[in-house]
């Protein structure tokens, strides 16, 4: 057991946490679409990988870095988000949960295929050069990548600037007021189905940001959707449904347990049983600690919502 | 569940029609209006070939070509084959397993009940590959697959070597021969025969966790292996760190390209940089090599086929440089590799056909079993492989250094495995 002195804590925990601020921004649009219109967005793993193509569009198109694409894929997915909403899902909506969770779950679907017939089944990747392999060294000599911490900064700002919409402006009051009681705010001359619009495309604004970064982090293709769901989904339910800065929390939960998984209780589990079984539990550790917090806590950390 | 049911009752009820058929053909060489019955049977018959491939799915790339080798299989068939001193018309009914098992499956019982195909076809991956033999065994069809490690084909499909099938039949390599061809690349350049590796958790990544990091180590590699990750890994922080501490020169695994894509940009976010990263079955796809940017040049690969391969088509006499090249011609594409086992599994099943003494289950498995044939990914043939079932074909490694036409090109490197493949260029170490 002597490698347990050779743990480097500062950097399994720096990782960990960063890796929960990809979590945290993955989690964004989906905990906005449910906090404001209980609307479980099946496809975002989907519209993530969208995102990313268009933003492939841009920079084979214009040449520019990837980072430059953000500025027009970003409003081209909020009108897209609206259309979906006025289109489609404000139909959806209702009592019960279900139709727009089986919508989406279509949308997925064709997204999937339309990428496929149209991009084929290529890996892709946006190319960031010299940024996406550099590091610095903090003190403790924990080496830490310069892009996840760009992306763990983007959450931040992303959480930040929507704290202030939300609290802060006349939209948000209006975004919370429906979110608290549709029906009362309609009394008071909201138009519910018009907000539902704007906040369906600030929630894909904030997809189409994901994307660019995770675009840039690692390869894609028309089927690598629905691997960011499951993380983003657990990051949305450990911080609480609706809460901002629980997502935020609930990624980072998520991110330093798998980290510790890999680095910790992988390799006590490979002592104990003589058999490499590290990376395992990685993930595994992960889907654990998300099960505890809904044993202990079933609305999340930090519940916003009680119906 | 009754859904599920429903395929086993129909696959027992066309054993049940097999065995009248093979019935009604031996009742034949005594009774005489069955023999007058069957001329005119044949004159409207077509030969059915069914092939099953992911051309959907997270594996699509695998079936990529699909549409490119059909359509110069079924040019090269126009006329129809000969079977038995008669001209058939061959119709080939491809399905897309989507890259999922389950439809695999299904798929292939379509082909069994509805379509009613004389020999079944399957190619790349488990999870393609083993479903489509299954369900072919279970009904007595022939069937012929490739493009799947031949352990992973034969003991993931739980066979007894001593028995082994009676139906179905599989030609490509084995994981020894990966283990070896990996091992003679590490020992053409200098290192500190240090290898770490980590595993997909998937039927091959699983396969080769339990066979390589042996096999490394019985031939003087020390293996810092950290087992199986699952296939929604973000961050292989942990893994790289241990790599590092017992300052691994040679990096080894299964990946998925994406997979391979995070864990090779985070080793260079922390500053791991060994000498030689040789990831199977991640960077087959030159798409993927492209993915990693400027590092990805130097990767080393495992090779199966290349246009460099000196095989030849029985079906359309054609070497392999030349399918490459009407490939890129036709598809504005660089060539892949299962480009060239998708066309051999056609061809084999042709000669097959061709042979067989009879349009019947059992002639054509016999003509299988005696398969001896030049195809376009070397000589195939069920008598002298290491199972029953299994004919071995040729591999070697391969790196991938910066291209002429297209962004990188697919170099054989190392080819004592097989000394009848020509080397393109020597190997290199990754530069630090």
């Amino acid at each position: 057991m002597s490698w347990i002195s050779d743990i480097d804590w500062a950097g399994v925990l720096i990782q960990g946490a960063l890796i929960g601020g990809l979590y945290a921004l993955f989690a964004i649009g989906l905990s906005l679409a449910f906090g404001i219109m209980r609307l479980v967005n099946i496809a975002h793993g989907d519209l993530i990988v969208l995102c990313a193509y268009v933003a492939m569009i841009v920079v084979n198109a214009t040449g520019v870095h990837p980072l430059w694409s953000i500025a027009v894929v970003v409003p081209v997915m909020f009108v897209a988000g609206y259309l979906m909403q006025r289109s489609l899902l404000n139909f959806t909506l209702g009592p019960s949960i279900l139709p727009p969770l089986l919508v989406t779950f279509g949308i997925s679907v064709i997204i999937q295929n339309v990428l496929l017939e149209v991009f084929g089944a290529d890996t892709r990747r946006l190319n960031a050069g010299a940024m996406e392999t550099a590091s610095i060294t903090l003190p403790g000599d924990v080496t830490v990548g310069v892009f996840p911490l760009v992306i763990f900064s983007v959450a931040l700002l992303s959480l930040g600037s929507l704290q202030y919409l939300l609290y802060r402006t006349k939209l948000g009051r209006a975004f919370r007021a429906t979110s608290d009681d549709a029906g009362t705010a309609e009394l008071v001359g909201i138009n519910n189905r018009h907000l539902y619009c704007v906040a369906m495309g600030i929630a894909m604004a904030f997809t189409a940001l994901a994307a660019v970064l995770f675009s840039i982090r690692t390869s894609f293709d028309p089927s690598s959707g629905a691997i960011n769901l499951i993380f983003a989904f657990e990051a949305v339910i450990i911080g609480g449904l609706g809460s901002l800065w629980g997502t935020l929390v609930g990624g980072i939960i998520l991110g330093v347990s798998q980290s510790l998984g890999g680095s910790v209780v992988g390799p006590l589990v490979s002592d104990l049983i003589g058999n490499p079984v590290a990376a395992q539990w990685q993930i595994l550790t992960g889907h654990i600690v998300f099960i505890i917090v809904l044993i202990v806590k079933p609305d999340g950390l930090f519940p916003r919502i009680r119906d | 569940m009754k859904t599920e049911n429903k395929p086993e009752q129909k696959s027992a009820n066309r054993g049940r029609r097999n065995t009248l058929k093979t019935l009604a053909v031996g009742a034949g060489t005594l009774a005489a209006p069955v023999l007058m019955l069957k001329p005119a049977h044949a004159q409207s018959r077509t030969i059915k070939i069914g092939f099953v491939s992911p051309q959907t799915g997270p594996i699509a790339a695998f079936g990529e070509a699909d549409k490119f080798v059909l359509d110069g299989v079924k040019a090269a068939l126009a006329k129809g084959i000969n079977v038995a001193g008669k001209n058939y018309p061959v119709e080939i009914i491809s399905k897309d397993s989507q890259s999922n098992p389950n439809r695999a499956a299904e798929v292939t019982n379509q082909l069994i009940n509805n379509d009613k195909c004389d020999i079944i076809l399957g190619s790349s991956t488990s999870d393609t590959v083993n479903p489509v033999a299954s369900q072919c065994e279970l009904a007595g069809v022939p069937c012929i697959t490739s493009d799947n490690p031949w352990q992973a084909y034969f003991f993931g499909r739980k066979g007894d070597p001593k028995k082994g099938f009676e139906w179905t039949y599989h030609f490509f390599w084995g994981f020894d021969t990966i283990a070896e061809v990996f091992m003679n690349m590490w020992e053409s350049v200098p290192n500190n025969k240090v290898v770490g590796t980590l595993f997909s958790n998937d039927p091959d990544g699983i396969a080769a966790n339990e066979g390589l990091p042996g096999a490394f180590k019985a031939r003087g590699f020390s293996v810092v292996n950290q087992g199986l990750y699952t296939g929604t890994t973000n961050d292989f922080s942990a893994q790289i760190a241990a790599f590092r501490k017992a300052n691994a020169e040679i990096v080894m695994g299964v990946f998925t390209p994406p997979a391979f894509a995070t864990f090779w940009t985070q080793c260079g976010q922390q500053g791991f940089r060994p000498k030689i990263a040789t990831p199977a079955k991640a960077l087959l796809f030159p798409s993927a090599v492209e993915a990693l940017g400027a590092r990805g040049a130097g990767m080393t690969t495992e090779v199966w086929w290349s246009p460099s391969h000196p095989f030849k088509s029985g079906l359309t006499n054609q070497t392999a440089r030349q399918i490459c090249d009407e490939y890129t011609k036709v598809t504005k594409r660089q060539w892949t590799q299962p480009l060239g086992f998708k066309h051999a599994t056609l061809e084999v099943a042709i000669d097959v056909l061709k042979r067989a003494k009879a349009l019947d289950a059992a002639s054509i498995r016999d003509a299988i079993v005696a398969t001896n044939y030049q195809s376009l990914v070397g000589p195939i043939q069920w008598k002298t492989g290491p199972v029953k079932n299994v004919c071995l074909t040729p591999l070697v490694g391969g790196q991938w250094k910066p291209g002429k036409n297209f962004k990188y090109d697919l170099h054989i490197v190392n080819n004592l495995s097989a000394k009848n493949i020509p080397i393109d260029s020597k190997m290199d170490a990754l530069k630090s």
